[in-house]
């Protein structure tokens, strides 16, 4: 046990101060804090990587208020990655019909913005667009987690959405 | 089981061992009943089923894939071109993880498998009123109306106090969607059964009438953590094709950058199997020398998850000495704090109470479902391409192979602990032996139909590859298989007997890929 509370002495801090926290941009309807319910319309799971590295000690996403969640029900933002394949386009209605407003949606990646490689497929619909209206958009193939923190910055400080 | 040469007992099945790798071929088969007789010799021959795929016209066929000690065998079965629905003979019978692979090529191309009675849809969720890869490429796919009317017919356990659990196919956190659905007694799972594609793209279709060079920005799309291993065996698979052998710096990077997605997959899998069993400082411990590791990609090859860097003739970035010095220097900064974390993870009871005797996958039945990879690994299936073929680079720095016994989560562990170790000191012996830089060769061109094959040993297993180019580089057909599609039914073996809260933890511990599997 003693090496593991060393471990963490060791550690130190390793989170890298960055942009303003959330609690100086925060629009009117929504708390002091995000969350974000997250969905994957098909995507090759690099976009899901670096949403994965944004929990890391670096980034600490989660320090700054914001917080991925299990239940649409709970979430302010939708985020939505993969160009959104036949299959998934009802759990994509149905995710975003359970958040309450006010709510965002933000696309993230290549293949939400416009269907990326897959836009020419028979199984995909070319992006989050096509099947519900996006407020938001984070072209990148994966985005890095610079580029997704400041698009969840800027998702959440806009001003209400054109979806409402 | 290491005897290298070909043997006897399979007739008119010859490899010739290759520079770049795997001995590796076609065999295309007469007839069906020759197709049948041939995979039963190659199955109890030990053979491992490695995948079935199909292709349309204006070839259409079944290739079977089978890797033996000798190297990688593929089956093929010309299709008759003028019938609509044209069938071909069930190996479920005899290999059953082939099941879902001819529901696959049901489902998309409607060749009808004959002898499997499972008539359930697969991977095309009866999403289209005819089967996509039946049309021509380009063409409109008219959907089904009466997609999505009936549920999917899981099978059922009834009796006392039994209960279903869905789950998905949006899953609680970040986490690629599929379907699960338990059949639970109390805290105890009776029985798991699997329901994906909800992540089908469509990519066999995607890759007819394309370039060689688009080809391989999609084949580093299959799976975004596997991206080194699907791009190399596309390039592999093209490179065999045009006859082609690239230079040995270009074997050396390939390798290099093919540790270093391993190293960064086993890092963040550790981490999260850690957090799943509610150890919180693993997840941040891992999460920071992952990260570390993805900074030095993007220094040194300009992305952080290397993709598109393997590319057919080559790769993108050479390296100078000053970058090979500082990866030098991270390789020995990493494996200190490895095995510093491999202690703590040892030491700690409460982690290896939660590891130990949970989601075991016997080490017979692995067998008997022909598994590779960390799984198969862990459940003590001695296969690893690295180690049992040693093309060049693998012959000259041969990796260990890393093995454990007991095939519970606490094997998938140690397996990744001990993997992530022989890559690092494969990777400093490539680093220090690095031969001279050249990058890239522009590929040759082809005059007639080609053909190829590519496989490597990715983070979770063997990857496999397979092209058909018509004349000048255009592909007629492609398609890269995951290890993923053979390893889900595993997990379906793996979890029932377990508690439900265990799940997540089994799943963590297995990290299957969704878009690898659906394609």
């Amino acid at each position: 046990m003693w090496k593991l509370l060393l471990k963490i002495f060791q550690t130190g801090i390793l989170t890298e101060k960055r942009g303003r926290p959330l609690s100086q941009t925060h629009p009117p309807g929504f708390g002091k804090s995000l969350a974000i319910r997250h969905v994957d319309a098909g995507s090759c799971n690099g976009c899901e990587l670096e949403l994965w590295a944004l929990e890391n000690p670096y980034y600490a996403l989660s320090s700054g208020g914001v917080k991925f969640v299990a239940s649409p029900r709970h979430a302010d933002l939708l985020l939505v990655t993969g160009p959104v394949t036949r299959a998934m386009k009802e759990a994509l209605l149905r995710t975003r019909d359970a958040i309450p407003g006010p709510r965002r949606v933000l696309a993230v990646g290549d293949c939400a913005c416009n269907g990326g490689i897959f836009r020419d497929s028979y199984a995909v619909h070319g992006g989050v667009d096509g099947v519900i209206p996006v407020d938001h958009h984070l072209p990148g193939c994966p985005p890095s987690p610079d580029e997704l923190l400041e698009a969840i910055h800027h998702a959440f400080g806009s001003s209400p959405p054109s979806s409402e | 089981m290491d005897n290298r040469n070909p043997r006897q007992s399979l007739p008119g099945l010859c490899l010739i061992p290759r520079e770049d790798g795997i001995p590796r071929a076609l065999f295309p088969q007469e007839t069906p009943e020759a197709y049948l007789a041939q995979a039963r010799i190659l199955e109890s021959a030990g053979g491992r089923f490695l995948g079935l795929w199909g292709a349309g016209d204006p070839e259409p066929r079944i290739c079977t894939a089978f890797l033996l000690r000798e190297g990688l065998f593929v089956l093929v079965l010309p299709l008759p071109k003028e019938t609509p629905s044209p069938t071909f003979p069930s190996l479920s019978g005899f290999i059953p993880a082939a099941n879902r692979f001819e529901r696959t090529v049901r489902d998309l191309f409607g060749f009808r498998p004959e002898g499997l009675e499972d008539t359930r849809p697969w991977i095309g969720h009866d999403l289209w009123a005819v089967p996509p890869l039946s049309l021509p490429p380009g063409s409109p796919v008219p959907e089904n109306p009466g997609a999505g009317s009936s549920d999917y017919p899981f099978v059922r356990v009834t009796g006392p106090g039994v209960h279903e659990i869905p789950v998905g196919p949006v899953h609680a956190g970040i986490i690629e969607p599929g379907h699960f659905r338990f059949q639970v007694v109390g805290e105890k799972v009776l029985r798991l059964e699997e329901l994906l594609g909800y992540t089908h793209k469509g990519v066999d279709g995607l890759f007819r009438n394309r370039d060689i060079a688009w080809g391989a920005r999609l084949a580093a799309r299959i799976s975004g953590d596997s991206t080194v291993a699907t791009s190399m065996a596309y390039a592999q698979a093209i490179e065999q094709a045009l006859d082609f052998s690239p230079a040995a710096g270009v074997r050396a990077l390939r390798a290099l950058l093919l540790e270093r997605e391993r190293i960064a997959n086993h890092l963040g899998d550790l981490g999260a199997i850690g957090n799943d069993a509610g150890l919180g400082f693993a997840l941040s411990q891992f999460g920071c020398l992952k990260e570390n590791l993805l900074r030095k990609n993007r220094q040194h090859f300009g992305a952080r998850y290397l993709f598109d860097q393997v590319t057919p003739g080559g790769v993108r970035t050479s390296l100078d000495d000053e970058a090979i010095a500082d990866l030098l220097e991270e390789n020995g900064i990493l494996l200190e704090e490895i095995l510093a974390l491999h202690k703590i993870y040892d030491d700690h009871g409460g982690l290896q109470d939660r590891f130990q005797n949970t989601g075991v996958l016997l080490p017979e039945v692995a067998h008997r479902l022909g598994l590779g990879g960390v799984v198969g690994r862990a459940s003590a299936q001695a296969w690893d391409l690295r180690a049992d073929h040693g093309g060049d680079p693998y012959r000259r720095f041969p990796p260990a192979l890393a093995l454990a016994h007991t095939g519970d989560v606490a094997a998938r562990v140690l397996v990744r602990f001990l993997e992530i170790q022989e890559s690092l000191s494969f990777s400093r012996a490539l680093l220090e032996h690095l031969p001279e830089h050249s990058i890239a060769e522009s590929i040759p061109d082809n005059s007639g139909p080609a053909e190829g094959l590519g496989i490597v040993e990715g983070f979770r297993g063997e990857v496999l590859a397979w092209v058909r180019l018509a004349p000048h580089g255009v592909i007629e057909a492609a398609h890269i298989q995951d290890p993923s599609a053979l390893l889900w039914p595993a997990l379906e073996i793996a979890v029932p007997g377990n508690l439900v809260a265990d799940f997540p933890l089994i799943n963590k511990s297995f990290n299957l890929s969704y878009s690898g599997n659906d394609l």
